[in-house]
């Protein structure tokens, strides 16, 4: 973050704010360490679920409420917890989130958790969850683990939103179930179907490195 | 990198272990449990609400259903028995009988189409249709829930059934589009053969099935008091 | 090309004589007839729509490489073959904007990604078309009859689409004769097949023409004649059998030989010199399960063609027909255990 400081004697607000530890655990899980486009984690959901951006940003929601709470669990149980069965510690607290979500989301709507499908179930092996549980919250207070499952999520989200909304805009014409172009527009029905969601991560990473590249050398 | 000082020791007493993860599972299995009681109810309503759905859709005029299971000694009971199949009749607001929506499935072009057709067995008509589940193709075959001349197919098809009572009079087929000559043909879609094929062919296999039982049973379907 | 300073490379020192560029530019003289033979049965309609696929080759090509810092690899021939294959797959009336993009995804996502010429897993040509295939399923499979009569008086309107809008068709579509005996059961007669008096894809009508072209490349010895024979053999063979079983649900071999793409497939893209193996047995291998494949998605698949699949699966496992039948180094008894 010490690029974005220009002249050292008088900080802004934004910088001081910038260059806080804090700050840097919230941010970094949505750049720098962003779990789809830097750290390539949690792949299943990025691939199978974002065919719609309505069902990516549903996908992401739901992961992160499950990081965020499993997070929140494993750094307030980090002293107790035994480190010879903490992997099955984990998995016992994610699985018991995900299940609540499971549920949440059929109560919320029966047509979203369709779409869902067994994706749903399946956050409790999305790596990425595991990962913050055991690189950083099993290491850490409360404070800085929440701050980490909601940049890790939010980033998460992030990426599964664009990838979702260029699908759905390419694939089927149309943004969150509205129609953007005219009735005539040709949908690229690969964008929505598995291949296109290979494509599209693609794409995106390739953008992503691009724009990382330009950064490192614009220093 | 690695050495030995880095991997943990295994200095946890059993006894400590155990606890930890008997008390974590309680506390899990009281979120689970928690969570459950307070949805149940929404999810079971949600659920009914959207199968109801499908039924209005497809007995126009239903006001309300009443489920009915076929047993597999072919008779027709509103408590279900093993392998009994579900069937739905429908009632307007007056409490007249309208129909009875049947479920169907068969093989599409991706993966198993479910559908659910309403059946007037007064006419002896197909009456409506919708699909429950499907994964074909978007754009070529999932044209079956959404074109409109292929959907109207179903407003008025004919499956009367032959005096012998062990099927229909003539088997609905589905033919190439614009094709349809008489009452018992499914209009194909062009680009969309297998998927509309299917579909006829599982109104077919079904209709043989089922519908000589609804026609034996209609007074249990007909005089069933509103609930 | 020639480069006149001391060139340092592993052995073999000895050259065949003849070039990457040689066999490339062959490769287009024999694919010429077959596209001016698309042009007389199809009209002005083919003549675009192989020009764009090849501009779009063409084009992406030179751009991929000016962006990659390297020297344009245009002048190979190689993206103009891939250009001309990616437009005989494709029907006739085709929207050109949809062509175009098939020609950016088989450069692009069928060679370039890979690292260009020589390094490519699949045939490019037919990576394009898979893309096109699953993007666009009703364009690719609508279909325009052969030797209209006003074939030369103008175009489809389809063909002119506008980019990202969808194509109106002025004609009813025809059936290929494969798609036709698939739903219908209707045979087309073996001698329309052969002239390619049917609907189908640009290039892929007329058997006699491809098979002259194949013979020629053979005859120079810049096809691997092992390929085509090896694939048409099977495709044979299998319907024979299945026809002998049931004549009633099973066409006759020859229907199965003429129609749909099996010619232009097995002489110009299975033969794809990057994407298929080394070993003259593994080519056999390669060959037999292109024409198994083609006949099992063609008899029991959902789709009426199985010919650009079949080459792309076949594609993918060369590398490993190749490590299995590897030559017994010379001096040594055992099979050579490859790491």
């Amino acid at each position: 973050m010490s690029q974005l400081v220009k002249d050292p004697k008088e900080k802004s607000f934004f910088t001081t704010l910038a260059e806080s530890p804090s700050t840097n655990e919230f941010i970094k899980g949505i750049w720098k360490d962003n779990p789809v486009f830097v750290q390539v984690l949690g792949m299943c959901p990025v691939l199978a679920v974002t065919n719609t951006a309505e069902n990516a940003l549903a996908m992401g929601f739901a992961t992160t409420f499950v990081l965020v709470m499993s997070n929140i669990l494993v750094s307030l149980l980090r002293n107790v917890i035994p480190k010879e069965v903490r992997i099955a510690s984990y998995i016992l607290i994610i699985a018991t989130f995900v299940t609540i979500t499971d549920y949440a989301i059929q109560a919320i709507s029966v047509d979203l958790h369709k779409s869902l499908g067994a994706f749903i179930s399946l956050i409790v092996v999305n790596c990425l969850i595991l990962s913050r549980a055991e690189a950083f919250a099993s290491k850490n207070t409360f404070i800085p683990s929440v701050l980490d499952a909601l940049g890790m999520g939010l980033g998460f989200v992030l990426a599964l939103f664009s990838l979702g909304a260029l699908r759905e805009l390419l694939g089927n014409g149309s943004l969150f179930g509205m129609s953007i172009f005219s009735d005539n527009f040709q949908e690229w029905i690969v964008m929505i179907l598995p291949a296109g969601g290979f494509f599209t991560l693609a794409l995106w990473l390739l953008l992503f490195n691009i724009l990382k590249e330009r950064r490192s050398h614009g220093k | 990198m690695s050495t030995v000082d880095n991997i943990p020791k295994n200095n946890t007493s059993g006894s400590k272990m155990l606890q930890v993860m008997g008390g974590l599972g309680a506390l899990c299995a009281l979120l689970i449990v928690l969570t459950y009681e307070g949805t149940a109810d929404r999810i079971a309503q949600l659920k009914d609400e959207a199968l109801q759905q499908a039924v209005f859709s497809v007995l126009p005029g239903t006001a309300s259903t009443q489920q009915f299971y076929i047993n597999a000694d072919q008779t027709i009971s509103t408590t279900p028995s093993d392998n009994a199949a579900t069937i739905f009749a429908g009632y307007d607001a007056n409490g007249e009988f309208t129909g009875v929506a049947v479920e169907a499935s068969g093989r599409g072009y991706a993966d198993i189409i479910r559908i659910l057709y309403g059946y007037d067995p007064v006419n002896e008509k197909v009456i409506g249709f919708y699909v429950l589940e499907s994964k074909e193709t978007p754009g070529l075959g999932d044209k079956i829930e959404k074109d409109e001349s292929f959907l109207a197919n179903f407003q008025s098809l004919d499956v009367e059934l032959n005096e012998s009572g062990d099927g229909l009079k003539n088997e609905v087929i589905t033919v190439k589009s614009g094709e349809k000559t008489d009452e018992w043909q499914v209009d194909g879609i062009t680009g969309a053969t297998i998927s509309s094929r299917a579909i006829g062919a599982m109104i077919n296999a079904s209709a043989n099935e089922r519908l000589q039982v609804i026609q034996d049973n209609l007074s249990v379907i007909q005089n069933q008091p509103k609930q | 090309m020639l480069n006149k300073t001391l060139h340092i490379s592993t052995s073999p020192h000895l050259t065949k004589g003849i070039t990457t560029v040689d066999i490339m530019k062959n490769v287009v003289y024999a694919l010429l007839p077959v596209a001016g033979y698309a042009v007389y049965a199809f009209g002005w309609d083919a003549l675009f729509l192989l020009a764009t696929t090849t501009l779009s080759a063409v084009i992406t090509e030179h751009y991929l490489c000016m962006w990659s810092g390297k020297p344009t690899t245009v002048g190979d021939w190689s993206a103009v073959i891939t250009g001309l294959l990616l437009g005989m797959t494709l029907p006739p009336a085709f929207p050109l904007w949809m062509a175009f993009l098939g020609g950016v995804i088989a450069i692009g996502l069928g060679k370039y990604v890979f690292g260009g010429l020589g390094n490519n897993s699949f045939n490019p040509a037919l990576v394009g078309r898979a893309v096109l295939q699953a993007a666009f399923p009703v364009a690719i499979t609508t279909w325009s009859a052969a030797f209209v009569s006003d074939r030369f008086f103008g175009v489809s309107s389809s063909l002119l689409a506008q980019p990202f809008m969808k194509p109106t068709y002025d004609a009813v579509s025809g059936a290929t004769p494969l798609s036709a005996f698939k739903f219908d059961g209707v045979l087309t007669g073996s001698y329309e097949l052969a002239f390619g008096m049917v609907g189908g894809s640009t290039g892929e009508t007329s058997a006699i023409v491809i098979l002259a072209g194949g013979l020629y490349l053979a005859s120079r010895n810049m096809l691997n004649w092992r390929i085509p024979v090896s694939i048409l053999s099977t495709v044979y063979l299998f319907s024979a059998i299945f026809h002998l079983i049931n004549p009633e649900t099973y066409p006759t071999a020859s229907f199965m030989m003429f129609s749909g793409g099996l010619m232009l497939g097995a002489v110009f893209m299975a033969t794809d010199m990057v994407a298929s193996p080394l070993t003259p047995t593994g080519v056999v291998i390669y060959g037999v399960l292109i024409g198994l494949l083609i006949v099992i998605i063609r008899i029991w698949g959902g789709l009426p063609e199985g010919v650009m699949y079949a080459i792309l699966l076949a594609n993918a496992v060369s590398p490993h027909i190749d490590k299995i039948t590897q030559n017994r180094v010379y001096g040594t008894t055992k099979q050579r255990q490859t790491a």
